[in-house]
């Protein structure tokens, strides 16, 4: 039996964010399916996955995303960040662990190969003139330090519109 | 929260709305390290704010612009 039905049949606990143990659990499949599929896995995905009903990963998603560990998709029943890892196309493409991903902004570009523990070349464009910027991130640097990262909005508003952000 | 050449294609992109903050890719990519680093990994814990400010403040990142409350 899994972790996360097997730990569902007990008492709740929880993490120090209040996040129970059972919904970490949902995370940490969810993002291992993300992986493995080199997409956002389905409710259906990660139900036949783990062994429980969509409409309990649904519930769990929603658990997450309402703490910031997951982000949906207004409107539907899909994942839209599982940051730094964006389930639809943006302007940022990163190829690592000898797959193309999208990530949410340039920060998550950067944490698509931080997160897999590999190098990365990342692709986009200076978001001012448009010029193509490829990048390449071998053991964490990369290989242009003439670029910088601007931020627009405080970091206590991060989550007030994160698709903004 | 966008790649740009230099400084001054930020100034030019920003027109005359406030500037956030901006820091060289190096930094960046060190912040993605320190933040996303632990993502997949099969027994990920969420991070407190404390934690998540602790991150910020020993990259040096402790400008108010960068506090998490």
């Amino acid at each position: 039996m899994n972790t996360y039905v097997a730990s569902s049949r007990h008492q709740a606990r929880y993490t120090i964010t209040g996040m129970s143990e059972d919904d970490v659990a949902l995370r940490n499949l969810t993002y291992k399916l993300f992986v493995e599929l080199g997409r956002a896995p389905t409710v259906e995905d990660t139900a036949l996955s783990i062994g429980c009903t969509p409409d309990e990963v649904w519930a769990g998603w929603q658990r997450l995303h309402s703490g910031h560990a997951l982000v949906l998709q207004a409107g539907t029943r899909e994942i839209r960040m599982a940051n730094p890892f964006s389930a639809g196309p943006t302007a940022y493409r990163v190829f690592a662990d000898n797959r193309w991903w999208f990530a949410n902004c340039a920060w998550d570009a950067f944490g698509i190969g931080a997160a897999l523990h590999a190098d990365s070349h990342i692709e986009s464009s200076c978001a001012d003139c448009g010029e193509p910027l490829r990048i390449e991130v071998r053991n964490a640097e990369p290989d242009d330090d003439s670029l910088v990262f601007h931020c627009l909005v405080p970091a206590m508003r991060w989550w007030d519109d994160i698709a903004f952000t | 929260m966008n790649l740009f050449r230099s400084e001054e294609h930020v100034t030019n992109w920003l027109g005359t709305r406030s500037a956030g903050t901006t820091i060289p890719v190096t930094k960046l990519s060190e912040l993605a390290q320190a933040w996303w680093g632990d993502r997949v990994d099969p027994n990920w814990q969420p991070r407190n704010g404390e934690q998540n400010q602790a991150i910020l403040n020993d990259l040096g990142l402790t400008d108010p612009f960068w506090s998490l409350s």
